[in-house]
């Protein structure tokens, strides 16, 4: 804990303030629980914020789950293989070049430093539709892979695990190594890796919800429902609601929101101490 | 009224190019070879013909059987595609499911642009198919013989598909526009159905004042498909197409005419604004909450499934016209062609051929909700005879058929119709959303369509 | 970022190890970033030289695109409209987020933890589920607002509406992202060392002065860096005025944003030269503006 002197006394006044802004911040979330939990007809008819008729969760659960001949566990499936490749090639690859360009002094590296720095400005989705275009010339578009790649990069988590890696490892201890015949990457994964943990968890975190979440590159790169994300499949039911010979499925739609949120929340409530300590100790301080 | 849009607003957009080439220089070479080969680029008049073949070599062909790839969004497409198959038990047909016009047409251009992964049949709005036929990306079917089923279909879709001298495709279905009403609503504010455009401000009036919650007609600002209708309807030609030269004109009189009319709409606003083709305006066609929609023919079928509580309260009437002589105008509707790149065009004619000439398709896709093209359907007691019961037991299809007679002839589509569709809510749409004139949004479209067709290489006057 | 209080570029550590070890850790990350982020660029540039047209074919046309986008009002526009969003809805974000970061790290809340969870949770929203919702919920006749209006009895709300439907795609983004801005600020706060709020204590000074002396300048590092990911965001505005356009169509056009226009241009229009074009101009912009942002925060410091 950072300052451990005489605990201040509770303010009421300030809890009521931010009873408000946590109100603001769940009120939502609530209206979306309380709508899984109406079959679709009661879902205008009724009052947002409170349950309306038969308790139709379960039933909606079900339907999410076989509507389309379950497209949504492929969905689900789909957005899995996207975290775990590209996500988890970011973090890989930033972990690595992190602690190569805190730890190592070789030629270019400035270089290196430069271009990423300046990478990190640069908005993903101004460089979506490039990517797309150049995708497109080489037959990636509406593959698994146009959406992979572009997610393993990670000029952010690069930076956090430079800034993580130059404060989290002590130079002396990879001397000490060196000392005892290790060689570089052995000692990366024997030594580093582990006092790198807080870190690595943050960045993956970070990068797991901007890949869960990511609705404009998929968008642009895949067209085969089959390949969809979550975040795509969702916005495909919701437009399915609209049109000539509309169907609409909005409980899906809410329903499936609400099982696409659980698991990432779930992540997050998990390694809470984790990326906790990552970010204060490394990814923010400077 | 005029919530007509191909499709879902919020479609999933499709990607360009499955594979063009890597190099540019390659790509351009290619493209260059490619537009020497259609004619220096010039439109309509480049197309190879195709290798002619009777009636009896495109049987033979698809007795012998083969695979096809066909594009299309028909809900109703997978089961001619079983019939089909059962006719012509060598043939198989793989269906790719495009899911709407909008996305169908990127996909389909870009494997064009590609040359790789073209369908050999796809399904194209009547509206689209200039701006494929134009490039020279269509086949002409006039060597198979298609010339002799023009008596099948009626004057207006046989004009769609046949343009610039060449046939094109073979119609799937149409929509000539009547006027959908909610009788209960009419019922209970003593409305009566209006057969003029003055009458029917008139009685948009009087519901105002009856229910200002109520509207007799919605309009969003967003109906590209549905205002083109209209100004067809009011006798304009605002585009007209000669090769590479497009004329625009979106103050003709025609067009000065339905704006003038509809201008009332607007200013004494008479017309709700919930967004076409939502749940919200779904529920609103079934409460009474918009009271009348003038729409396509195949608007039966979407009302059924869309606003199943407005069941027993709706009727169909002929489209509303100025002076009370039937005129009509066709809106969506589509036909099926077959691109250029093809790799099997004869098998590919054969199946466009079963699928919207032969009598057996059709009443599959009547069947289902399909509205037909064909003459001898629309005719047919069976047809007109059907009693809906949607529409409190009335006989729908007589008053549509109907429709289908009066369409004005030489209406024709922009070649970059999607894109000018796409941009409407941006000029015309702001109209609806300030009460300012349509003439002032009409004439904000016509230069954007005139600053882009000019962009892509068109003669454009306007 | 190197607005973080340290010049980035000059550390080096003593005892570094000088060897090509380095360049094998970082060639992995290099080699994706080249072909996934340098390529994809280079390429857009060389695009953006060319013009592909319906009739005529590909032609190149030197920097007719730039020039053409320099005076393109719909471009402009959009970009105006982001700028205006970044003004407004940023400022008033981060506000918030910063008082939140504050009251949390004050020990003087009831229930602590479970107000830093709660407001962090829409961070793990995905973007297109709380546009869905919050586009329910804003419909004025089925939604919570129409539902509060009729409460209310006269039209309090409005979101569909020309002079709302800013305000509206700014609470959404607002919503989504306080608590992630709240998280970053509150770890900086964590990493203040207790021997200074002791100094404070025994100067006797007060909880403002605490704040203003103590906290305020340990968060600037971190508010740059919540700054310029804001901006960055502002600038690609896109997932929620394009999944509301269904809902109000008139009121967000096909160039509401610089990314829809980019969008729209190489989906709708088959103009791609042009919207790489667009794409190039608008990063350079943000580029720019988080750049002097960076400047501005890090001189100061200095």
């Amino acid at each position: 804990m950072a300052h451990s002197f005489a605990r201040p006394r509770k303010s009421v006044t300030l809890t009521i303030l931010m009873a408000g802004l946590v109100v603001y911040s769940l009120f939502p979330l609530w209206w979306l629980l309380m709508s899984a939990t109406k079959p679709q007809e009661l879902l205008s008819g009724s009052f947002g914020l409170l349950p309306a008729g038969e308790f139709a969760l379960f039933a909606n659960i079900s339907e999410v789950l076989t509507h389309q001949d379950g497209i949504f566990v492929r969905w689900f499936g789909n957005t899995v293989v996207y975290v775990l490749a590209g996500a988890g090639g970011a973090t890989l690859f930033a972990a690595l070049g992190g602690y190569g360009l805190a730890k190592y002094r070789f030629r270019g590296r400035n270089a290196v430093f430069a271009t990423v720095l300046g990478a990190v400005a640069v908005p993903g989705a101004a460089l979506a539709v490039p990517t797309f275009l150049m995708f497109s010339e080489l037959g990636l578009t509406n593959t698994m892979w146009s959406v992979i790649l572009p997610t393993m990069v990670s000029p952010f988590g690069l930076y956090l695990m430079w800034v993580f890696a130059s404060e989290a490892i002590p130079t002396e201890l990879l001397e000490a190594a060196r000392v005892d015949g290790a060689g570089e990457w052995r000692t990366f994964f024997t030594i580093s890796l582990r006092l790198l943990a807080p870190g690595i968890v943050t960045v993956a975190l970070f990068v797991i919800v901007a890949t869960w979440n990511n609705y404009f590159l998929p968008l642009i790169m895949l067209s085969d429902k089959n390949l969809f994300p979550l975040a795509i499949g969702l916005a495909s039911w919701n437009a399915d609601a609209t049109g000539v010979g509309a169907t609409p499925v909005f409980h899906l739609v809410i329903t499936g929101a609400v099982l696409t949120i659980l698991p990432i929340v779930a992540v997050f409530l998990l390694l809470q101490r984790y990326w906790q300590s990552g970010l204060s100790a490394g990814g923010v301080k400077g | 009224m005029n919530d007509l849009k191909e499709e879902a607003p919020m479609s999933i957009k499709r990607n360009l190019t499955r594979s063009r080439r890597v190099a540019a220089a390659a790509a351009v070479t290619v493209l260059a070879t490619t537009l020497a080969a259609c004619g220096g680029g010039e439109p309509g008049s480049g197309e190879e013909p195709a290798e002619a073949a009777s009636a009896e070599e495109i049987e033979a062909a698809l007795e012998e059987g083969g695979t096809i790839d066909f594009w299309t969004w028909t809900p109703q497409a997978q089961k001619q595609i079983d019939a089909f198959e059962k006719a012509y038990p060598n043939m198989t047909v793989n269906l790719t499911d495009t899911q709407g016009a909008e996305d169908h047409n990127t996909a389909l251009q870009n494997a064009i642009s590609a040359g790789s992964g073209i369908p050999d049949v796809a399904q194209l709005e009547y509206q689209s198919v200039p701006q494929f036929q134009l490039p020279g990306q269509l086949t002409d079917l006039t060597a198979y013989g298609f010339g002799d089923h023009e008596a099948l279909y009626t004057p207006s879709t046989w004009g769609a598909v046949s343009q610039n001298g060449g046939i094109w495709g073979l119609p799937q279905d149409s929509g000539p526009m009547a006027l959908f009403y909610n009788a209960d609503v009419f019922e209970e504010h003593d409305l009566v159905v209006p057969e003029t455009w003055d009458e029917y401000v008139e009685q948009a009036r009087k519901l105002k004042e009856a229910d200002p919650d109520k509207a007799m007609i919605n309009d969003d600002g967003n109906g590209a498909g549905g205002v083109t209708s209209m100004i067809w309807q009011a006798g304009g030609k605002p585009f007209q197409v000669d090769g590479d030269t497009v004329t625009v004109d979106l103050a003709d009189e025609g067009t000065q005419k339905w704006a003038e009319m509809y201008q009332q709409f607007i200013d004494e606003e008479l017309a709700s604004d919930i967004p076409g083709w939502t749940d919200e305006w779904y529920q609103a066609l079934a409460d009474g909450t918009i009271a009348s929609i003038v729409v396509g023919a195949w608007m039966p079928g979407v009302l059924e499934s869309g606003a199943p509580d407005g069941s027993g309260k709706w009727r169909v009437a002929p489209m509303p016209t100025y002076d009370g002589t039937p005129v009509n105008a066709e809106n969506g509707g589509s036909t099926e062609v077959v691109p250029e790149g093809s790799d099997d065009k004869l098998l590919a004619a054969g199946f466009l051929q079963w699928l919207n000439a032969d009598p057996e398709s059709i009443k599959v896709f009547m069947e289902t909700g399909g509205f037909p093209a064909t003459v001898a359907e629309l005719e047919s007691e069976e047809f007109l005879g059907f009693e809906s019961e949607y529409f409190g037991g009335q006989k729908i299809n007589e008053v549509l058929a109907g429709g289908a007679e009066n369409v004005v002839e030489g209406w024709q589509y922009l070649p970059w119709q999607s894109y000018a569709n796409s941009i409407f809510s941006d000029t015309v749409g702001q109209a609806y959303l300030d009460k300012t004139s349509l003439l002032d949004g009409l004439a904000a479209w016509q230069e954007e369509n005139v600053r882009y067709g000019t962009e892509q290489g068109f003669t454009v006057n306007g | 970022m190197a607005g973080t209080g340290t010049p980035v570029l000059g550390r080096r550590p003593p005892s570094l190890r000088v060897s090509a070890a380095g360049w094998s850790f970082v060639a992995p990350f290099l080699v994706v970033f080249a072909f996934a982020f340098i390529a994809p660029v280079i390429y857009s540039l060389y695009l953006s030289l060319f013009r592909d047209q319906l009739m005529g074919g590909n032609q190149f046309v030197g920097f007719a695109n730039y020039s053409a986008a320099f005076t393109d009002p719909k471009f402009w526009d959009g970009a105006g409209r982001v700028l205006l969003f970044l003004a407004v809805q940023v400022p008033i974000m981060l506000f918030v987020a910063l008082v939140a970061a504050l009251a949390i790290d004050s020990g003087r809340l009831f229930g602590k933890r479970f107000t830093r969870i709660a407001l962090f949770v829409p961070y793990a929203v995905p973007g297109v589920v709380a546009v869905l919702m919050w586009g329910f919920m804003y419909g004025e006749r089925i939604g919570m607002v129409g539902w509060l209006n009729d409460a209310v009895g006269s039209q309090v709300l409005a979101p569909f509406t020309k002079e709302w439907i800013l305000v509206a795609i700014g609470n959404i983004v607002t919503w989504e992202f306080v608590g992630y801005n709240m998280l970053i600020l509150y770890a900086a706060l964590r990493t203040v060392p207790g021997e200074l709020y002791e100094a404070a204590a025994l100067d006797g000074a007060n909880q403002w002065r605490v704040i203003s002396a103590v906290k305020l300048p340990a968060l600037r590092g971190a508010l740059i860096i919540a700054t310029i990911f804001s901006i960055i965001g502002s600038f690609q505005l896109f997932n929620e005025p394009s999944i509301l356009q269904s809902l109000a169509p008139t009121l967000i056009s096909s160039s509401y944003t610089p990314n829809m226009y980019a969008y729209n241009l190489s989906f709708t229009g088959r103009q791609i030269n042009y919207a790489a074009t667009v794409a190039i101009v608008m990063g350079v912009l943000t580029a720019v503006i988080a750049y002097v942002v960076q400047l501005r925060g890090t001189r100061r410091e200095d």
